[in-house]
């Protein structure tokens, strides 16, 4: 098998077809269904605490929300660049405290003023995440995985010890809204909705951009991707940093909405955990993996903690259910229908090639699809 | 004189610390699975111990006979169920399954025993040689013993035994010892036992020379990762050096200072040494690129 | 002019010397071919080279700026690009998005969070994959390429930065005849058509002696000799490395 088919002479063979058109991937969904089936589903989560407004279904909404915020902040960093992080629990915890405690301190009425302070959370997590990324990303990934954790535990460390600041394991409080019944949970629904698209658009505008690339280079091959010209530190922290704005965010709509700041609840090393397997079960590094994986696991999980959350018992069936959904979707929902989507497209295609012979010149790519082309003797 | 309790203090509990960290960090050079549940099967492992003292009234060094072999047979049995199942991203999927296994073990636990602090007893727990002021308890110095003789027994089996030619080859390079014959799943699925098996008798010593529970898990952890990252991943030697090297510094800013300092600058530490040198204290550079 | 400079570079790896002294120069425009026995040095000169290993000793030049010391993110933009002997390509990337990544640093530093796939990139990316021919392969992850498709896509990653000096670590490598025939054309044309300098490390003597307008041949991590291939073939120093392996068929 020594024959070249494209090799020799790829400029006789294919037709000056437009750049932009050999590109195009033939089996992905255009741009428009794309965007419908994005709008339609930020459509219904709107319309969902309107349709079902229980408080106590909305209230599982508002956490729903805190995790779809976090999960996509979680994977601009660690899905696109290939870093993952058990510690941004340190910028949930930081998120958490700094609104709660700015509104301490600079007696925010409780209400709507409350709700302005949310963004900041996001704000001090990131300026936090400067200096504490400058340290953690010298490390390669093993014990990076590592050094995020660690840091986790000595912020948790520092809050419990720092206790004139923090307030120790008495925590902080803060005042609720003095909203009532149905409406009470709405305000910390749309914000975190509005928060996850945000997320979204940044996370999107990253995936398509130069920037984004890099990333994904520095995902496949660090080294190689240094050698290329991109700035990898650089990067990695701007990635990290965008990150942790999101969790803090999150971190901040908790701290509003349950009222309460403790230590070993604001860096807690289970958040990660939770956070990490949405993305996984979605698709880590994709666009809609996070959306997917929060949109079914979180609300799963706050229905486990309702019903068992006075024993211990929920630990264990969540345990297990992370356990079994780990290993039997070790890809995540959505690269593993994408790959079958595409060899049942590809193969459509291919009995539609054998059924009518294309003549020459009639299609723009008069290769034969399949694998033929530059064969060098099947050594893959 | 403080100095030295605390130093004295620091070696003899660093030799446990040794112990439970070689586990991990065994663990991890074989299979590149950082096991996140370590702390918790420590406390597992305490646990065990602590329920046949009550039930048996044992010396608590005698358990160890039961519970290392069981829990050798846990860490051997999580390989095959879970670990060897995985195909891909096996480092962080790893991570993920075995912190999922420890949240399942602290709630068996906590439903099973509940939180409240317990310490394993024994006649000779609340005993201790002095020599002059200072104070040397015990159970700190038989702690320190056990764990000298069983890191030799690592040692024995990692050096002297054809088991151990395989582990370190496999830590080398999987593949390659896989074309060399050596059964890879079982050579990781013994590590972990051995790994987990390490875990009980530490657990041991660890509810005799501490009070716990099952959320002193994460503290634990979080310590013995520590350990391992200076000790340089996978380099049980280095996790025997870095363990004694921080818990002397803790205890002996927590005798001098302040316990909360103390605590604090085990990770200060950590924070200085990774800025620069990133592979730990030990850790060795990677020889060549390409 | 010299485009890349070499100066009495040393390097060792624990007890393994494997530069020991090496000067070398390097032609602008020329195909420069750098053979040598296994363990001679070549892959440890061109990552001293590329900044991806920095010397114990000596400098290293690129068109007179002293890149000793530099990251090889730095050497990058100097316009020097290299290849790897194992290939090294993103496999988790499509093939045109693997392209792209070289081109990062062009244009303003906002330019970077603008889209990598605007319409003249796309042009651009074309062009570079009709000419090493896997535009059919385009939105294919590279990870599923064949070996030597591989080499070919690492091959126009570097290119379409349009780099002055293109470091190819053994392009014939686990190649079959007639791909490597093609890839030696892409190289001349390269070479004739935008002036790319090259330097190809290579145990194919005919693929080398055939190709390069200058060959330096490696001991013992020095310069034994260098010039044109056909002084190189008959130099006796050169047998005397080889002791009597390709370079004596060649030279028959």
């Amino acid at each position: 098998m020594t024959t070249l088919h494209a090799g020799t002479a790829p400029a006789e063979l294919l037709r000056p077809v437009e750049a932009e058109r050999a590109f195009r991937d033939p089996f992905e969904p255009s741009k428009r269904s794309r965007a419908t089936a994005w709008v339609a589903l930020f459509a219904l989560l709107a319309a969902f605490p309107i349709v079902f407004s229980n408080p106590a279904v909305t209230s599982i909404g508002v956490f729903t929300m805190m995790f779809l915020v976090a999960a996509i902040g979680w994977n601009i960093f660690s899905g696109y660049s290939g870093y993952v992080s058990i510690g941004h629990a340190v910028y949930y915890g930081f998120g958490q405290y700094a609104v709660a405690l700015l509104i301490e301190h600079w007696h925010v009425t409780p209400g709507a003023s409350e709700l302005a302070i949310i963004p900041l959370g996001g704000i001090v997590a990131a300026a936090v995440a400067v200096p504490v990324g400058l340290i953690l990303l010298r490390v390669r990934k093993h014990t990076f995985i590592v050094l995020t954790i660690a840091a986790m535990f000595i912020f948790q460390l520092l809050a419990f010890n720092f206790a004139g600041f923090t307030g120790g394991s008495a925590g902080t409080n803060v005042v609720s809204p003095p909203w009532t019944g149905t409406v009470f949970n709405l305000p910390f629904y749309y914000i975190g909705l509005g928060a996850a698209i945000l997320a979204l658009l940044v996370s999107w505008g990253i995936r398509r951009s130069k920037y984004g690339l890099g990333l994904l280079a520095i995902r496949d091959d660090e080294d190689r991707a240094k050698g290329l010209g991109i700035r990898v530190t650089r990067a990695k922290l701007i990635a990290y940093v965008a990150s942790a704005f999101f969790v803090g965010i999150a971190g901040g709509l908790y701290a509003t909405f349950v009222g309460a700041v403790y230590p070993q609840f604001a860096f807690d090393p289970t958040y990660d955990l939770a956070i990490a397997v949405m993305v996984f079960v979605g698709g880590l590094g994709t666009l809609p993996g996070p959306v997917l994986g929060a949109l079914v696991l979180a609300p799963i999980q706050q229905y486990f903690y309702i019903q068992f959350g006075a024993s211990t018992l929920y630990l264990i069936i969540y345990g297990i259910l992370f356990i079994v959904i780990l290993l039997t979707l070790p890809a995540g929902v959505v690269p593993s229908i994408s790959d079958r989507y595409r060899s049942w497209m590809a193969s459509r295609q291919r009995r539609r090639e054998e059924a009518t012979p294309t003549v020459g010149g009639a299609m723009p790519v008069t290769v034969p699809a399949g694998p033929v082309g530059i064969d060098d003797g099947g050594a893959r | 004189m403080l100095i030295l309790q605390g130093i004295i203090d620091g070696i003899l509990i660093g030799g446990l610390y040794a112990l439970m960290g070689a586990g991990l960090t065994l663990v991890f050079g074989v299979m590149e699975i950082i096991n996140f549940a370590q702390g918790i099967l420590v406390i597992l492992g305490a646990f065990l111990s602590y329920s046949l003292v009550r039930a048996t009234h044992i010396d608590p060094f005698v358990t160890i006979l039961i519970t290392i072999p069981a829990m050798f047979l846990l860490g051997y049995g999580v390989y095959y169920l879970l670990i060897a199942r995985l195909k891909r991203d096996r480092v962080i999927m790893s991570l993920l399954v075995m912190f999922a296994v420890a949240q399942v073990i602290e709630g068996v636990l906590d439903i099973a025993y509940g939180g409240t602090l317990v310490q394993i007893h024994a006649s000779y727990v609340d005993t201790s040689l002095r020599f002059g002021s200072i104070n040397i308890p015990l159970v700190y110095l038989y702690a320190f013993i056990l764990s000298a003789v069983l890191m030799g027994c690592i040692y024995v089996i990692l050096y002297k035994t054809k088991f151990g030619r395989a582990l370190r080859a496999t830590t080398q390079n999987p593949a390659a010892a896989q074309l060399v014959g050596i059964d890879v799943h079982r050579v990781s699925a013994a590590t972990l036992g051995i790994g987990v098996g390490l875990a009980a008798a530490g657990g041991m010593l660890y509810g005799m020379t501490a009070s716990f529970n099952p959320a002193s898990s994460y503290d634990l952890i979080s310590r013995l990762l520590v350990i391992v990252i200076l000790g340089g991943f996978g380099s049980v030697g280095g996790a025997m050096a870095a363990a004694i090297i921080m818990v002397v510094i803790e205890d002996v800013v927590a005798v001098t200072w302040s316990p909360v300092w103390g605590q604090t600058m085990f990770y200060l530490v950590l924070v200085a040494v990774l800025l620069f040198r990133q592979q730990g204290i030990f850790g060795k550079q990677i020889a060549r690129a390409q | 002019m010299n485009l890349l400079e070499v100066d009495e570079v040393t390097k060792a790896y624990g007890g393994i010397q494997a530069l020991a002294g090496c000067s070398m120069t390097f032609e602008e425009g020329k195909i420069n071919g750098l053979i040598g026995p296994n363990g001679s040095g070549k892959t440890t000169l061109f990552n001293v080279m590329t900044g991806y290993e920095r010397a114990d000793s000596g400098s290293v030049h690129v068109a007179g700026t002293d890149v000793t010391a530099a990251s090889p993110d730095q050497v990058f933009s100097l316009g020097v690009g290299r290849t790897f002997q194992l290939t090294r390509i993103f496999p988790r990337l499509t093939v045109v998005e693997n392209l792209h990544v070289a081109s990062q640093r062009d244009g303003g530093w906002m330019s970077e969070f603008s889209r990598w796939s605007s319409p003249s990139e796309k042009v651009r990316s074309k062009e570079v994959l009709d000419f090493v021919g896997l535009t059919r392969l385009a939105a294919e992850k590279a990870g599923n390429l064949s070996y030597g498709q591989q080499k070919l896509l690492e091959f126009a990653c570097i290119m379409i930065a349009r780099p002055k000096a293109m470091l190819l670590d053994e392009p014939a490598g686990g190649v079959n005849p007639s791909l490597l025939l093609h890839l030696g054309g892409r190289i001349k044309a390269l070479n004739e058509e935008e002036g790319t300098t090259f330097v190809i490390v290579e145990h194919d003597m005919e693929f080398v002696m055939g190709l390069c307008d200058k060959v330096s041949v490696m001991h013992q991590g020095r310069c034994l000799c260098a010039g044109e291939p056909e002084t190189v073939r008959s130099d006796p120093a050169v047998l005397e490395a080889y002791l009597g392996t390709d370079m004596r068929e060649v030279a028959r």
